[in-house]
């Protein structure tokens, strides 16, 4: 049977998604005891009890300098500064596309700016945010949202002007005014795609989290992990990136949900 | 219920000119058919109709004053795909006309004014066959009732011209001779002046009042962009069609469908529009 004509089952498929996650972590701890068999205060691979103790510590000991448990601080921290800049991004987004894509004034206007502007390296842009709004949380969610926007608004009109123009035609047979269709037909058909794009830029959005929190910061996962670079206490940091990392999967993992939960029209449109 | 009148209307793109020298009058509730070969320019002829496109030459008149430049309310259209919303139920597709004309800026309706609406949009569904379907959304529906849905949500705005672009051209034969008999009776029952693209001669002297060929009068290769096409024939039906004579057109009896798949046309009779306020 051809390669292209095989198709795993569903216990198959289970053991398939498993063997990547299996083999770094065999290839992680192979490397980790035969490092420590070597020298036992190696540092850079920590063997399992190590990250555990150093988890421990972090999550489940109060701290004795903040008098809190410092992941939980530091995670609640970040999540608020990724939340309200995404926040942010997606309205401003779901506005800006819809008027963009539905008006083409607005897109002779804006869509050139809007393309030069994503354009624009963030990071770049970060020592500029610092001088000008101090280094609280301001500058860092202005960060999140300078890097995501530009990016959610191209995609976002380019999806309202792929809505087929019969659908614009036909409401305006029906009497619709222009604030009527972005209302009835193009926001309502813009919000599953909005939940697309801001999945795409999730992985950005972290991104310059981590970046600006590692730059200038006194709590955050970013914060934290920098912190510790410093000691080259790996048993904290391996433990605090896969951390970030469930996170961001479970960030994503929801907005998928409620992508199929709020819109159920929406999975058989994209079908064609 | 409007009259229709092309004024030595032409189509131009550029230099490439589409339709030209097109003049004709259609006459209150009539029912047109466009006919002619691919590229031929019909759909250009309808869009103009419908507003989204303007003539390079000649003007379009309807009841006299000149055509509106963008698609309202007074003329409904059907098209081949895209003509459902997707987003809305069967239910809520119907009753969208109604809540854009009555709520401007919420474009919702609530409390006795949204019952009312609701009313009239199921029996509206009933009539073309839909009833017990109103809360599926199009994507669940066979084609056929899909345009049917289309036809009963053009129709709940009350428009006085509806327009349809190859509307039946993606259906089954079976499915096909079913909507033909709906369309006739909603032209029937309703004040509409029908004007209908189509690539499928039987269907346009099946259903129509009057058959318009559109054709290129010259077509060597050198000639193709310079030469537009036009009306070459003008073809009434005989015998003659009305849609004030109830009794040309025979609603389907019980059982008599001629396909099992489809949902059979509802009881004939009054259908529920009213003339708008």
């Amino acid at each position: 049977m051809r390669l292209v004509n095989i198709r795993p089952g569903r216990q198959t498929r289970f053991y398939l998604l498993a063997l990547p996650f299996l083999l770094v972590a065999i290839a992680y701890f192979a490397g980790s005891s035969a490092r420590l068999a070597q020298n036992p205060n190696d540092k850079l691979l920590p063997a399992l009890p190590s990250m555990v103790q150093a988890v421990k510590q972090m999550a489940f000991e109060v701290d004795p300098r903040t008098g809190g448990y410092l992941m939980a601080s530091d995670t609640v921290a970040s999540l608020g500064r990724l939340g309200s800049a995404l926040a942010i991004s997606t309205v401003a987004a779901l506005v800006l596309g819809i008027v963009i894509g539905l008006l083409p004034g607005a897109n002779a206007l804006l869509g050139p700016f809007v393309s030069v502007t994503s354009m624009v390296p963030p990071l770049a842009l970060l020592p500029i945010l610092f001088i000008v709004m101090g280094l609280g949380e301001n500058s860092k969610i202005a960060l999140i949202v300078i890097g995501t926007l530009p990016c959610m608004i191209r995609d976002l009109a380019m999806k309202v002007q792929e809505l087929p123009r019969e659908q614009i035609v036909k409401a305006q047979t029906l009497g619709a005014s222009t604030w009527q269709i972005a209302l009835r037909v193009a926001m309502p058909q813009t919000l599953p795609r909005l939940i697309d794009v801001l999945r795409l830029q999730l992985g950005p959005a972290w991104l310059f989290l981590i970046a600006a929190e590692a730059i200038a910061s006194d709590s955050g996962l970013g914060y934290r992990i920098f912190l510790v670079r410093r000691y080259l206490a790996m048993d904290v940091i391996i433990p605090y990136v896969a951390w970030i990392t469930l996170l961001a999967f479970l960030i994503d993992v929801g907005l998928r949900v409620l992508q199929r939960k709020a819109f159920p029209w929406f999975a058989s449109v994209r079908a064609e | 219920m409007s009259a229709i009148r092309f004024d030595d209307v032409w189509k131009e793109y550029g230099d490439h000119i589409v339709l030209e020298r097109i003049t004709m009058e259609v006459e209150p509730r009539a029912f047109i058919a466009l006919v002619g070969p691919s590229g031929c320019g019909k759909t250009t002829l309808l869009r103009m109709l419908l507003g989204e496109e303007q003539p390079s030459r000649g003007q379009i008149l309807v009841d006299g004053k000149p055509l509106p430049a963008e698609p309202d309310a007074d003329r409904g259209v059907v098209f081949q795909r895209y003509s459902v919303f997707p987003h809305l139920t069967v239910l809520q597709n119907v009753m969208l006309g109604r809540e854009l004309r009555d709520a401007k800026f919420s474009a919702r309706l609530f409390g006795a004014a949204r019952r009312a609406a609701m009313d009239d949009a199921m029996k509206l569904l009933a009539e073309v066959g839909l009833a017990g379907q109103e809360s599926k959304y199009p994507s669940a529906l066979s084609g056929g009732m899909q345009q049917r849905l289309a036809l009963a949500q053009a129709i709940m705005r009350g428009p006085k011209i509806l327009l349809l672009d190859e509307p039946f051209g993606a259906l089954d034969p079976g499915i096909r001779a079913d909507i033909h008999l709906l369309m006739k009776r909603l032209w029937t029952e309703t004040h509409l002046t029908v004007v209908m693209v189509t690539h499928d001669l039987s269907e346009a002297f099946g259903l129509a009042t009057r058959v318009i060929a559109l054709e290129r009068s010259r077509n060597r290769p050198e000639e193709r962009e310079r030469y537009g096409a036009t009306v070459s024939r003008d073809l009434e039906i005989f015998p003659r069609r009305s849609a004030e004579l109830r009794s040309s057109v025979q609603p389907a009896p019980a059982g008599t469908t001629r396909s099992g798949k489809e949902h059979q046309p509802g009881r004939p009779g009054a259908l529920v529009l009213k003339e708008q306020p």
